[in-house]
């Protein structure tokens, strides 16, 4: 399939298409990274993962909306603000589910996952009488659109820039947030050892709502961050179900560094074997190489060997 | 070579370590036949990582265990089994939602692949089998009741019936009496005299009037190594040993 | 007298069950529905088939696949594979440029048919391939993930992963596989009109003849030592394991089986409704099939049949006239039966139906036996 191109000419082709790669790892990471604390973390199956992003994609729809028609002067900033709304309106959502639902599952993670599955359902048909079934699309500020020539033959979208930093700011806030903050320390000693974390006296019924709802939070921020690529409808979620937890389990749930390990190559594969055969064919290749990985090697990417 | 016919299970130079942490570290021991071998020591000290290697539950990372001459670190753990050795847990581990006559009757040694469980037919051979060990652990009275109803110390003895119906040629039993009243250790000891005979068993114990009362010797680990060997006196009286006692 | 008590590998009330669902899909559904609607009926019957194949994996062995649209699809699409190239003669696709090959492929500028179609001219080739490639394809999963003792969620994650890479490869590659609209327009089964009523009747009586054959066999694994061994499993995986077993052969055992009957009743439905596509096989309807399972009850195989028929009767009659409350139902129904019914409609009916019934038995057995 090289045959057909230059040296030179397959050169640019790895440099755009590994740039795309690179946008694609940013919006694998940022879906993943919600779950990785969820599903690696507390060990919770979300299946409405996706929902809760699509609920940021639609708070950052209102948001545009409410800044065109209002204050359509702070236009230009209106993204950020509606990337906290997104996190705030997720973040509570997620803590309601967490007292309502999912702690009363903690030790069932089968029936957990049909639980959250139906609470998928109930969200989609929520979006639907709401917002319609037609997908919706924000308009961006003209600062955010356009893109940045690097060569004659590469060029680099401005959105897809934003877009990986945010990615980029997230990952680390969450990195020092699980390593360095109080918080973050103490969720960690909650999944290591339940009785213990309660014995010492962290409340552990309170970190855990606390964790469910970060993480759907940060679902909320990727939901927001989407907007700017693409357009959200409310069945938009499920599409990114499987590629989402296939990510986490991939890196190896209890890492984060595998977590960001396996979106790279999980984005970079697809993406370059996007460009010799079809979407869907480059797509079918890559999640196949990934389950037979799984297959081979349970514990994915990432893992420590541990006494079981 | 030929010393170890005498042998039922011999362990040497047993190594396993948890990224770099060595759990059990060079252990070397024999077990004769009809020996009954008491393993002691304080917490963490790697007696229940001995069960698991010799079991297969844990893979080793040097050395060899060798059961009859037949090497058991390369097997499977079904494999193990059917070689002669039988391990029961520390939490009593049965089939909570079986009947007793049922747990006992899935340790039967028949129908263990997958064409012979679906053809199994309850014959009056399981059945005479199932009664008899039944009376054995004191629970020919419960046959019909779910496991999940027994009693604590109940479970325990149940699960060493299920072991007895395997007929292992060496029992490993983890801490047997641990959370049982005073009668029913008492019970529990009558029953392991009378199943140790025509096989050799290692045990984990923690209470040493049990220890004393059943062990032919006395193997004592400390952090994955074996500390002292030999009778229970001569392990009480060794200095290593009330150092690492009493030491701290 | 032990040993009878022991020996009762049919217990009174699952005889029971068993005769009166044979009656009401023989008897009393043909009776009560016109062929329109019992058509309907046959084909939310082809789902009772995954729904007893999930109960057995699932709730007997603690396996939950999200991935059995996968082997529905599999005998779904075996079968529609051959009665398309039934449909596809020369002289019926004349118009064709290349004539004899299934319209869609003409469409799609193929010129010849793929290879791996040829088999499927042979009808026993086809049958044979409905129950032997599910369970090879069940074997390969299996074996792979329960050997290096892969379970619970993953197991779940991995096979619905798989289920949506079915659906992108089979939408994709619509020259070979029909795309998303499937294979449509099949007519006959070795030239038997099958679109006809009186054909419909037919099929309609040897899917439920199938289904209680089906539920015979399910019946005889759960009460068999290999059903004990499953639930055994569940409490104690090790313990079986230090029993001399080798757990991941029962559990790859019975997850072959699962995929079986899934096949089986995907081959029905291509039968019964007449075609076969992607929207049958992706990750919605193999979740939507474990949800017949779990309100049917994840430990009744009986109950997976009633929990397939209501469901899919309640879908069809929500969807029909309230779109936009089916799927607030729907939701609702998979927390409900998590919640607060985790038996489901036979954890239900064992509660508040069962005991007054054996009163009533034995009550007669006593009376006969005064006689």
């Amino acid at each position: 399939m090289f045959a057909d191109y230059t040296w030179a000419e397959l050169g640019s082709i790895f440099a755009m298409q590994g740039f795309s790669g690179l946008i694609l790892f940013s919006v694998l990471l940022l879906m993943a990274l919600g779950l990785a604390i969820i599903f690696g973390q507390m060990g919770v199956i979300n299946m409405a993962h996706g929902e809760f992003m699509i609920l940021g994609a639609y708070i950052t729809y209102l948001t545009s909306n409410f800044f065109s028609t209002f204050l359509p002067e702070l236009f230009g900033i209106y993204f950020f603000i509606a990337i906290i709304f997104a996190f705030i309106g997720t973040f509570l959502l997620g803590a309601f589910v967490e007292w309502s639902l999912i702690r009363h599952l903690y030790k069932r993670p089968l029936d957990t996952l049909l639980a959250t599955w139906g609470l998928s359902l109930i969200l989609q048909q929520l979006y639907r009488t709401i917002f319609g079934t037609r997908e919706v699309g924000v308009s961006l500020p003209d600062w955010m659109m356009g893109s940045y020539s690097l060569t004659d033959a590469i060029e680099i979208p401005i959105n897809g820039m934003i877009v990986m930093g945010i990615t980029l700011f997230i990952t680390v806030g969450v990195y020092l947030f699980l390593q360095k903050s109080r918080k973050g320390k103490q969720s960690r000693a909650v999944v290591q050892n339940r009785a213990m974390a309660g014995a010492v006296g962290i409340n552990t019924a309170s970190v855990d709502r606390f964790t469910f709802a970060l993480g759907c939070g940060i679902a909320g921020i990727a939901g927001a961050t989407f907007t700017m690529i693409g357009s959200t409808g409310p069945t938009s979620g499920q599409l990114y179900i499987v590629d989402t937890f296939l990510v986490v389990v991939f890196g190896g749930a209890a890492s984060l560094l595998g977590t960001v390990a396996s979106a790279f190559s999980i984005g970079q594969a697809q993406s370059i074997l996007e460009f010799f055969l079809s979407g869907s064919m480059a797509k079918v290749l890559t999640l196949l190489v990934v389950i037979v990985i799984l297959m081979l090697r349970p514990q994915g990417l990432f893992s420590l060997k541990v006494r079981r | 070579m030929y010393q170890q016919k005498d042998f039922v299970l011999s362990v040497e130079g047993l190594t396993v370590s948890f990224d770099g942490f060595k759990a059990v570290n060079d252990v070397s021991f024999y077990i004769e036949e009809q020996e009954i071998r008491v393993i002691i020591g304080p917490n963490g000290a790697g007696k229940t990582t001995i069960l698991d290697l010799i079991c297969g539950k844990t893979k080793s990372t040097e050395g060899s265990i060798k059961f009859k001459g037949k090497e058991l670190t390369k097997l499977k753990e079904h494999e193990i089994v059917h070689a002669g050795v039988g391990r029961k847990f520390q939490n009593p581990s049965i089939y909570e939602d079986l009947t007793v006559f049922e747990n006992l009757e899935l340790s039967y040694p028949r129908g263990k692949k997958v064409f012979g469980a679906l053809t199994f037919n309850r014959d009056q051979e399981v059945i005479d089998k199932v009664n008899e060990i039944a009376e054995m652990i004191f629970l020919e009275e419960l046959l019909l009741s779910k496991a999940s109803l027994l009693s604590h110390g109940q479970k325990q003895w149940l699960e060493i019936g299920m072991l007895l119906i395997q007929d292992p040629e060496l029992l490993m039993l983890d801490e047997p009496v641990a959370g049982m009243s005073v009668s029913e250790r008492k019970q529990t000891a009558a029953l392991l005299q009378k199943i140790t005979k025509d096989r050799s068993v290692l045990v984990i114990e923690h209470d040493m009037h049990f220890v004393e009362e059943i062990a032919d010797r006395v193997t004592v680990m400390h952090q994955g190594k074996v500390l002292s060997e030999g009778s229970m006196e001569h392990v009480q009286s060794d200095p290593k040993v009330i150092e690492v006692y009493l030491g701290h | 007298m032990l040993q009878s008590k022991f020996k009762s590998l049919t217990p009174r009330n699952d005889v029971l069950s068993f005769i009166v669902l044979a009656i009401v899909l023989m008897v009393l559904l043909p009776i009560l529905f016109d062929i329109f609607r019992l058509n309907l009926i046959g084909k939310y019957l082809t789902f009772a088939f995954v729904a007893i194949g999930l109960v057995l994996s699932w709730g007997l062995g603690g396996i939950l696949s999200l991935g059995q649209g996968v082997f529905f699809g599999i005998g779904g699409y075996a079968m529609a594979m051959f009665l398309k190239l039934e449909a596809s003669t020369p002289e019926n696709t004349a118009i064709q440029s290349t004539p004899g090959i299934p319209d869609f492929m003409d469409w799609n500028q193929l010129t010849a048919l793929p290879w791996f179609w040829e088999p499927f001219h042979s009808f026993t080739f086809t049958v044979v391939a409905i129950i032997v490639v599910p369970a090879i394809f069940a074997y390969i999963i299996g074996a792979a993930m329960f050997k290096r003792r892969v379970g619970g969620v993953y197991f779940a994650i991995i096979t619905q992963a798989i289920a949506a890479i079915m659906t992108i490869l089979i939408i994709g590659q619509q020259g070979y596989t029909g795309g998303v609209n499937g294979i449509t327009d099949l007519r006959t089964l070795l030239g038997w009109d099958i679109r006809t009523d009186s054909a419909k009747y037919v099929l309609y009586f040897v899917n439920a003849f199938l289904l209680l054959a089906v539920l015979v066999v399910a019946q005889y694994i759960r009460k068999s030592k290999l059903g004990r061994l499953l639930v055994a499993m569940r409490d104690s995986e090790d313990r079986v394991r230090f029993s001399g077993y080798d757990v991941s052969n029962f559990k790859i055992f019975i997850f072959c089986i699962a995929g079986i009957f899934s096949s089986i009743g995907g081959a029905m439905f291509t039968l019964q409704v007449g075609f076969m596509s992607p929207s049958l096989i992706g990750i919605v309807p193999s979740i939507e099939m474990v949800i017949f399972a779990a309100v049917g009850g994840n430990l009744s195989i009986i109950g997976a049949v009633y929990g397939a028929l209501l469901v899919n009767w309640a879908k069809t009659i929500l969807s029909e006239s309230y779109p936009e409350i089916w799927l607030f139902a729907m939701g609702a129904l998979f927390i409900a039966v998590v919640m607060a019914f985790p038996k489901g409609l036979a954890g239900l009916y064992e509660t508040y139906i069962q005991p007054k019934v054996d009163k009533q038995l034995d009550k007669w057995f006593k009376k006969e036996k005064a006689e």
